[in-house]
């Protein structure tokens, strides 16, 4: 059945459709991949200040 | 024709209160409950209909616990229909019931909103060095894990035996979109640098009634808040809290569809797993998705492979009974993300939690050159669940972008304020509005009034989609006060 389905999904691939939409998600991707380095900076602002001691005192207890 | 999924999520949010001397979870929950300034109702949420202890399978387990353990702790209905309250030591928002995935993850979001808005509150209450922190996720990190539930309106005319037999190895494999991510593994698993999902370390039976200790893939609580003779609710406790919102919208809406095609006697030939607790672990473990798992008589197959043979099956169904828009968009997505997992796991960062998370570590490695026990890791892995709009790292993707969204944060606000229309919590949410003062009670089937009378009033809601605008808004715009809507009703002694 899963071999059905991948052959039905590879014959989707050549009707173009599918083919362009994973460009533009491979583009995006490409972009997100650029500024990472931006974001990490962003974060770097944000982070909790004693990573050492926050994930240390990090304790949930009590929950299903 | 399949029974219409009415859904709901519960999600039980991980608390701190940081630099606070005795800090106590429980304490701190009680204290963001009822900091929440937004409208809602603070009063009892009756137990009399609920018996946890009831299973699903039809026979009783353990005794149902009559004891009215939450009359002192904090509990409130919000005007959305939500509940929004302390569970043991979690702050716990349970959405209102919605008539279909797309809404039942705006609600879910809007929780987020709740909880958000509560935290900022109960700040005011604390001391000046003190901070509280909420995360939206499941685990510690040290072995202590907490909830997010989804619930789903059944035919109670379904065997329960057909469930887990088609439903199994869809649990099994829908983690590699329902994660939300976790640094190494917990619970005496074997050691991993990074996994798809919060909860799966967890798991370690196939069917049961618990949800603390020895959790069930598929979970067999049978606790309808509906009739019992024609409903069910599967309560679905192996997933993760996720934040993005497309995420919600997959895990609900794929579930509520291969629910419908098990009710409609759609599929045939379930793929059965030889050991499927072991898979979940597995499949977990797995963030390069190439683990095949051993079927009972398919051979090997990877979480992808079993995925695209259930979307290949929902796919006819859906063509065989015509659905509408909604479920067409959950079709859609499902197939993009098998298309974009299976290329290269990063390309669906901007719509998974795990992703998006491995994406910001993978990062920091890079350029910090951290190990993955670098407690610099760990932190960034729990603050991306931060409710804080400035802090959480979710929220900071989402404002550069780097996060698609479903909503706008009109529709969110707007979620926060009104209940769906097309459900019973559009009553549930009009009454707390409308006569807060006379409600006394609440639960999901019921609503209890004090009118002033020697008796107190209930008003039973045993059908999901009763109770909605197009049911009631007559019957609330002509009642000024619970009295005259009661005596409209021709109201049952409570």
């Amino acid at each position: 059945m899963a071999e059905q389905e991948r052959a039905r999904r590879s014959s989707d691939r050549t009707d173009g459709k599918t083919d362009r939409d994973e460009i533009e998600t491979t583009v995006a991707a490409e972009e997100i991949g650029e500024r990472i380095d931006d974001l990490l900076d962003e974060i770097d602002t944000v982070l909790e200040e004693n990573a050492e001691e926050f994930v240390k005192n990090y304790v949930q207890k009590g929950g299903q | 024709m399949a029974l219409r999924k009415v859904i709901g999520t519960e999600t039980e949010f991980g608390i701190t209160v940081l630099r606070q001397a005795g800090f106590n979870p429980v304490v701190a929950s009680s204290l963001v409950v009822s900091s929440y300034a937004g409208d809602h109702s603070r009063i009892q949420w009756s137990f009399d209909e609920e018996s946890p202890g009831r299973d699903l399978r039809g026979v009783g387990v353990i005794g149902s616990p009559r004891i009215n353990i939450e009359t002192d702790v904090v509990n409130t209905v919000l005007t959305n229909g939500a509940r929004f309250y302390v569970d043991h030591a979690h702050p716990e928002y349970s959405s209102p019931e919605c008539a279909d995935p797309r809404s039942a993850a705006l609600y879910d979001k809007a929780g987020e909103r709740v909880m958000a808005d509560a935290v900022e509150a109960a700040q005011q209450m604390l001391g000046p060095d003190e901070r509280m922190v909420v995360h939206k996720n499941n685990t510690d990190g040290k072995g202590n894990s907490y909830g997010a539930h989804e619930n789903y309106l059944i035919a109670r005319s379904i065997p329960f035996d057909v469930i887990v037999r088609h439903l199994t190895a869809f649990f099994v494999t829908r983690q590699i979109f329902t994660g939300s991510g976790k640094i190494g593994s917990e619970n005496g698993r074997p050691p991993v640098d990074y996994q798809i999902t919060q909860r799966a370390d967890f798991f370690e039976a196939e069917v049961g009634l618990e949800t603390t200790l020895k959790r069930p893939i598929i979970n067999t609580r049978d606790e309808p808040h509906a009739d019992p003779a024609r409903y069910r609710r599967l309560h679905v406790i192996i997933g993760d809290a996720n934040r993005s919102e497309v995420q919600t919208f997959l895990k609900l809406g794929t579930t509520a569809l291969v629910l419908d095609a098990i009710e409609d006697g759609a599929f045939f030939d379930p793929i059965e797993l030889v050991d499927p607790v072991r898979e979940v672990w597995s499949v977990s473990h797995d963030p390069t998705l190439g683990y095949a798992m051993e079927t009972t008589d398919r051979g090997r197959l990877t979480a992808l492979e079993i995925q695209w043979h259930y979307l290949g099956a929902v796919r006819r169904y859906a063509r065989s009974v015509g659905v509408g828009p909604v479920w067409e968009q959950v079709l859609d997505e499902w197939e993009q993300i098998l298309v974009d997992l299976d290329k290269d796991p990063l390309t669906t960062a901007d719509r998974l939690d795990w992703t998006a998370k491995l994406r910001i570590l993978e990062g920091y490695r890079r350029r910090d050159g951290l190990t993955w026990s670098d407690p610099k890791l760990r932190l960034l892995d729990l603050q991306y669940h931060d409710v804080d709009p400035q802090r959480g790292l979710y929220q900071r993707l989402v404002d550069r972008g780097a996060i698609r969204r479903l909503f706008n944060d009109e529709q969110v606000e707007s979620a926060v304020a009104e209940a769906p229309e097309d459900t019973r919590a559009f009553f549930r949410g009009a009454c707390v509005r409308r006569y807060p003062k006379a409600l006394v009670a609440a639960n999901w089937d019921s609503l209890v009034f004090d009118v002033g009378e020697e008796t107190l009033k209930r008003v039973p809601m045993m059908e999901p989609l009763k109770g909605t605008r197009r049911h009631v808004a007559e019957l609330l715009g002509a009642s000024p006060t619970a009295a005259t809507m009661i005596r409209a009703l021709g109201g049952n002694d409570g």
